[in-house]
């Protein structure tokens, strides 16, 4: 498995490059190495690299930092690790921040290296495994809740079908009201667990010690409010999947423990001393960036790795508005039943707006649209008035009036009013429609006075 | 006929060369030939009070004799390599010269007793190891195999004194040693 990950060494003294390069050709890699910034850059373009090894210190114009970032233009997936002298750690640690992986103050122990490497080549090989399944995607529909016919969604689907009968680690990423759940019973329903139980716990919003015993369960008198043995989600859903959504607001402590079920598959309950074993496959899902958590450490990379191990990631609605047609009639013909509401279709006029919205709360909030626009509807047809709700939401209508003696700041102060409300409060998102950044936005809320 | 040579430095102590020059003899079929290297000061490095394995490796490469195969230097000097605190031995992987240390193998260098059965088979792994390395085998996942890094004597120590299966069936598929 080794020999096929190929590492470059960039340092400016070839004894310092020779003598690393020989070492780790010992341990079985393929391994070059560049004597300039610039010979290394060459390299890069030329093939990727699993590790880059890089002297923060080389002379002729192009130092270590200048070298990682031009390599991590070429591939920003590269795994860069910086070499510093005790002198220049600080740098080290500015190199960090600019994307290294890892930094080693020269000289040092040989055990530390190697088990570095060996961690950044794990989680390669974790990788490689992943695109090895991807690459085996059939084009086989296994989901009927979840309607698409975005290449990159029925990709998806395809991988749920794939990977259904996997004991492997799910962690499933998107926006909110993207369909997270429903990814993760499609797997679920696909597999050979199918017929066992699915347990979905909500871990935002709970305090540690409730979330604790949710997970886990807990014996008698355990806590104050305990007052039988209770069992947790874990044993609940033995044998079957758990589904853990907003995995990325647990913390610490559950993370600790988290792992320690992933690792060992058993646990105690709250209060407990006796061992329960379980048989669960973990499907997590989160809608912040856990990787961006993990960098700033508030998320244990080691957890990290073993969710991820099967990565999902959904695309909010906006990124595939080529669904939102086949969606609305998907919901129109489900809600026409549940509400007992004869409705067969959607405007040409009511399509066009539901093309044009932003859908910020993603699938979700298109269902819960139809769903209003339903309720109140009178006919067998969605118009556009039905979903007039939408267009106040909205930011300006087509054709509007500006009212005379309006000043610039004003028209800025209701156009942004009205992004962020349309955006349901995603600054971010707000920030990106209006074309300018987070930090000018928020200045701006703040001069205007905006609420939020 | 070409030949496994084990060169010793002037500081090696006799008893410990002639244990392991038996040992490379008994694994890869005899004869082994001996060399006197004599010195290694050279290869000193003041600032880091150590040895410098590459020099020393280079020095290797000029005076390996037309008939050596492979070359194993013996020393009792630390080595080093300039990133790396320290290196129990080096070799250049399938190629002809390679270095062990007994330095670090000693009990004593760590504040311990004197314990020559441990040191001597200490120093008949690593220079399988570094052998082997010579030889075109690469480290091995196997812990107990002569072949898997070692960083500390405490893994050393937790090898068994020859390589596994894989390794010496890689190792008779490949005599030469030219190839990985
Ligand atoms: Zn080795
Ligand atoms: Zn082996």
């Amino acid at each position: 498995m080794k020999t096929h990950w190929q590492i470059l060494v960039v340092d400016d003294e070839e004894v310092m490059c020779e003598s690393l390069a020989a070492w780790l050709r010992e341990d079985g890699y393929v391994v070059d190495t560049a004597s300039s910034g610039r010979d290394a850059v060459e390299k890069a373009r030329l093939r990727d690299y699993a590790i880059y090894f890089v002297d923060l210190k080389m002379p002729g114009g192009m130092d270590g930092i200048e070298t990682m970032m031009q390599i991590r233009r070429l591939h920003p997936e590269a795994s860069i690790i910086i070499i510093t002298a005790y002198a220049t750690v600080d740098t080290a640690i500015t190199a960090m921040k600019e994307g290294a992986q890892e930094y080693i103050v020269k000289p040092c122990n040989p055990e530390e290296i190697s088990l570095l490497v060996n961690r950044i080549i794990k989680v390669k090989n974790l990788q490689r495994e992943n695109t090895i399944l991807r690459k085996k995607l059939t084009r086989q529909y296994c989901v009927h809740d979840v309607v698409s016919k975005n290449p990159r969604m029925q990709e998806i689907m395809a991988l749920c079908g794939e990977i259904a009968s996997l004991r492997s680690t799910v962690l499933i990423q998107g926006e909110s009201g993207t369909g997270k759940e429903l990814v993760a019973r499609a797997i679920h329903n696909a597999g050979d667990r199918a017929s066992k139980p699915f347990v979905a716990v909500s871990c935002a919003a709970l305090a540690e010690t409730l979330l604790e015993s949710e997970f886990f369960g807990h014996e008698k008198g355990s806590f104050t409010s305990a007052n039988q043995q209770k069992r947790g989600k874990f044993e609940m859903a033995n044998t079957g999947t758990i589904f853990l959504d907003e995995i990325g607001d647990i913390s610490p402590k559950l993370q600790v423990d988290l792992l320690r079920v992933l690792q060992d598959r058993s646990f105690y309950r709250v209060g407990g001393s006796e061992e329960v074993r379980v048989d669960v496959r973990v499907v997590a899902a989160t809608h912040v960036n856990l990787q961006q958590a993990v960098a700033e450490g508030n998320f244990r990379d080691d957890l990290y790795y073993r969710l991820n191990v099967i990565e999902i990631r959904i695309p909010p609605l906006r990124a595939r508005r080529e669904d939102i047609p086949l969606l609305a009639d998907h919901f129109v013909e489900r809600l026409s039943h549940e509400l007992g509401k004869d409705v067969s279709e959607v405007s040409e006029g009511a399509l066009r707006l539901l093309l044009d919205h932003n859908w910020p709360g993603n699938v979700r909030e298109l269902e819960n649209a139809v769903e209003r626009a339903m309720v109140t509807c009178r006919g067998p047809v969605l118009t556009e008035s039905d979903f007039g709700f939408l267009a106040q939401a909205a930011a300006p209508a087509p054709v509007w009036a500006v009212p005379a003696g309006m000043t610039i700041e004003d028209m800025e102060k209701v156009l942004i009013t009205a992004t962020i409300q349309r955006t349901q409060g995603n600054i971010k998102e707000a920030a990106s429609v209006l074309g300018i950044d987070r930090s000018t936005l928020y200045e701006k809320i703040k001069k205007y006075e905006i609420p939020r | 006929m070409k030949y496994l040579y084990v060169a010793a430095a002037e500081e090696v102590e006799r008893g410990a060369l002639a244990a392991v020059t038996a040992r490379l003899a008994a694994e890869f079929g005899g004869p082994v030939r001996d060399m006197e290297l004599g010195s290694v000061d050279f290869a000193f490095d003041a600032e880091r009070r150590q040895y410098g394995s590459i020099p020393l490796l280079d020095m290797l490469l000029r005076r390996c004799p037309p008939d050596a195969a492979k070359l194993l230097a013996v020393t009792e000097r630390d080595l080093f390599i300039p990133v790396l605190t320290f290196v129990f031995g080096q070799a250049q992987l399938g190629g002809r010269v390679g270095v062990v240390s007994f330095a670090r193998l000693r009990q004593e260098f760590y504040g311990l007793a004197a314990n020559r059965e441990i040191f001597l088979e200490r120093a008949c792994k690593e220079a399988l190891h570094e052998t082997g390395h010579l030889f075109g085998l690469v480290h091995c996942p196997e812990r107990k195999c002569a072949m898997s890094l070692a960083t500390t004597v405490r893994q050393i120590d937790l090898k068994d004194d020859a390589f596994c299966a894989a390794c010496g069936a890689r190792l008779r598929r490949n005599p030469e040693g030219t190839q990985v």
